[in-house]
């Protein structure tokens, strides 16, 4: 199993009429929201998470990319993983991901991956979603029929980039480059490369094409992401893909963890409602953009599992967010149990944890991870024996990586340079 | 009017055709026409009626290889030669005056008489136009109609905007036709008319609703301050969806054209 300490940066200072009083926490929220002097506090602390989980064990810390939004104050999730990068060894960088259709020209992508995969030793793990249609429609404005057509082009082009030795002319529909010649390249060739997904067919198949792990981050929870995980797996078996290996498929999950059931309730059920009523309260019409999703897809019923339940999040109580699984919470058993039930029954070998529920405390947030790390992940490391040396969707680290910090001492320059001192 | 079908380059197409007279192309808006369509009825009385779908709109073919502007302009003459016809009444409303301006534009030795029905294609910073691809069903008709309330009937044919069945379909229907409106009206619907329309040889009327709310009649004076000679009709108590509102008004104005 590959477990990824996946965080969102929600802005937690939501006001708590949040929902009454504002449309939207993505696109169009109210920008006097925001208070730069606060953020400055929040990237850094939201960075010694990512770094401290990198410290327990867990085989990734994640960031991703959202534009515009209140729970996602994330718009460079490249820039996090640069700072990443210095400060941690050995754990994966799971950037999950660029949405490559927003990048004119995509090399852009193939190159700022290419230096975060040098400078980590190998350390990344790649991700190219298509965007959700709040981000990569009406944020970044890409026409939504286009979409899917421009992203292929741009998947198309960042592979090549890394691969080709030689400089080559791109004649796209999108990218007209007379010479492609990225400098430097990746360490890894190529990185491996996981797709986030939200049901669509023709993802399904891109995944099945090209050895790409598919992960499904809702944050609706494994119940309810049975159907959509099954449609997943019933067309690996119907395109007869060489296995069903469990590392083609990774999920996210909002997880925490205190020494008892009711303990965790106490501490974090206030965090929990935070993200469910004021990170989620997007405005129905920026979920869609007309022409983002194909017909074979709407068609295909996959939305109803996209959907949030009929009245919204805003209603559901602790007790129905757990039973239902949209959060797996409790004592380190009953997550244990859970969290087999997730991994059994949607059969993923990649799990994103999102640990970090919205405006949750540091203090709070170490205590689940470390309880998650310690007496949840060592129990089940050893699902899916068969698959345990698949390494295929995982990144391949140097043998020998180099320590930040590894200048000599003034003294020891100036001896060097100019033998006194 | 009937429905019939035509090849083209790219891929068959649908449109309906009836009346007797000069004959007249209607090029329909984002919400796209039916053949019951009361302003079709109303010019099929005075005219030879055309109106072809775009692709992707009722249950036409989608067609991949349009994607922009200029793809869809020289389809839509690609229509125009298909069915026989030299220099037609080119009329178009909203989004559909937005290609038959292009079209003109293109070839304005081709066109001699353009009627332009609230044509999107133009942008004032000082007038956005509502973002139209982000708003749920319910939103629309207080944007598209003069009378909300009539308009609301018209647009549902009389069933519940939260009726799921209705919903389901109109999902599908919207990703279709929306999603290739989109090509050209998302999410800033200028594609550079602005810096052609000075091209048009065409004589040109504009129709505007005065209450239009989606595209507001400051762009009426926006066209008639770009298109050389062109006249402007207004339409009292008439929204963006006049063509629904009031056909009667369209066809009696569009009369002007000769």
């Amino acid at each position: 199993m590959k477990f990824t300490w996946f965080n969102l940066m929600p802005w937690p200072y939501l006001p708590d009429d949040f929902r009454e009083k504002h449309r939207s926490v993505w696109v169009d929220i109210d920008s006097r929201l925001f208070d730069p002097a606060k953020s400055h506090e929040v990237y850094n602390s939201y960075m010694d998470m990512l770094e401290y989980a990198g410290t327990l064990g867990f085989d990734g810390i994640g960031v991703n990319e959202h534009h515009q939004n209140g729970y996602g104050i994330m718009p460079s999730p490249n820039i996090i993983a640069a700072g990443l990068a210095r400060r941690t060894s050995d754990v994966g960088l799971v950037v999950l991901g660029n949405s490559i259709a927003l990048y004119n020209p995509p090399v852009r992508v193939a190159e700022e991956f290419a230096m975060l995969d040098c400078i980590s030793g190998g350390r990344l793990v790649a991700g190219f979603p298509v965007g959700t249609s709040m981000d990569t429609n009406y944020c970044y404005g890409q026409i939504p029929a286009l979409t899917r057509e421009k992203y292929q082009e741009a998947h198309d082009l960042i592979r090549r980039a890394w691969s080709d030795p030689d400089p080559f002319a791109w004649n796209g529909r999108y990218n007209k480059l007379r010479h492609v010649n990225i400098w430097p390249r990746p360490i890894q060739d190529p990185p491996p490369i996981h797709i986030p997904g939200g049901g669509s067919v023709e993802t399904y198949d891109f995944c099945i094409d090209n050895t790409y792990s598919y992960s499904y981050l809702s944050f609706s929870g494994y119940i309810r992401a049975k159907a959509l995980m099954q449609g997943y797996w019933d067309r690996v078996a119907e395109r007869n893909a060489p296995d069903e290996s469990p590392y083609r498929a990774g999920f996210a999950q909002t997880i925490c963890v205190a020494d008892t059931d009711e303990e965790a309730e106490r501490l974090y059920s206030e965090h929990v409602s935070y993200f469910y009523n004021r990170c989620l309260h997007v405005y129905g019409g920026f979920a869609d953009a007309p022409g983002y999703r194909t017909i074979k897809t709407i068609q295909t019923g996959a939305l109803s599992q996209y959907a949030p339940p009929i009245d919204g999040y805003s209603s559901l109580t602790w007790k129905d967010l757990t039973e239902q699984g949209h959060v797996i919470a409790g004592s380190p058993e009953t997550v244990r149990q859970r969290m087999e039930e997730l991994i059994k029954g949607l059969n993923v070998g990649n799990i994103f944890c999102l640990m970090h529920v919205g405006n949750m405390p540091m203090d709070k947030c170490m205590h689940s991870t470390r309880l998650f790390a310690e007496k949840v992940m060592p129990h089940l490391r050893g699902m899916f024996p068969d698959y345990k040396d698949d390494n295929r969707f995982w990144c391949k680290p140097l043998a020998k990586q180099v320590k930040p910090g590894s200048l000599p001492a003034e003294k020891e320059v100036a001896a060097m340079v100019g033998g006194k001192d | 009017m009937e429905t019939k079908t035509i090849d083209t380059h790219h891929v068959p197409v649908r449109y309906f055709e009836g009346g007797k007279g000069e004959p007249l192309v209607f090029l329909h808006g984002a919400g796209g026409v039916t053949a019951e369509d009361p302003l079709l009825a109303k010019l099929a009385e005075k005219y030879h009626v055309y109106a072809p779908l775009l692709p992707g709109y009722g249950d036409s073919e989608e067609c991949g290889e349009l994607r922009e502007m200029l793809d869809i302009t020289l389809h839509t003459w690609d229509v125009v030669a298909a069915l026989g016809l030299k220099n037609p009444i080119l009329a178009g409303h909203s989004m559909g005056g937005m290609i038959a301006a292009e079209m003109a534009a293109i070839a304005p030795n081709d066109v001699s008489r353009l009627g332009l029905i609230c044509p999107a294609g133009l942008w004032l910073d000082e007038h956005p136009i509502p973002d139209i691809f982000a708003m749920l069903p319910y939103e629309l008709p207080a944007v598209l109609f003069h009378d909300v309330e009539a308009g609301t009937a018209l647009m549902t044919a009389g069933v519940a905007l939260d009726d799921p069945e209705w919903l389901k379909g109109f999902l599908v229907q919207n990703a279709r036709q929306m999603g290739m409106a989109g090509k050209i009206l998302f999410p800033v619907p200028d594609r550079g008319l602005s810096q052609r329309l000075y091209r048009i040889k065409a004589k040109t009327l504009l129709i505007w609703g005065d209450s239009d709310k989606l595209i507001p009649p400051a762009y009426a004076h926006a066209w008639k301050k770009a298109i050389k000679g062109a006249e402007l009709v207004s339409i009292p108590e008439a929204g963006h969806l006049m063509t629904l509102e009031k056909p009667d008004h369209i066809v009696k104005a569009l009369a002007k054209l000769g």
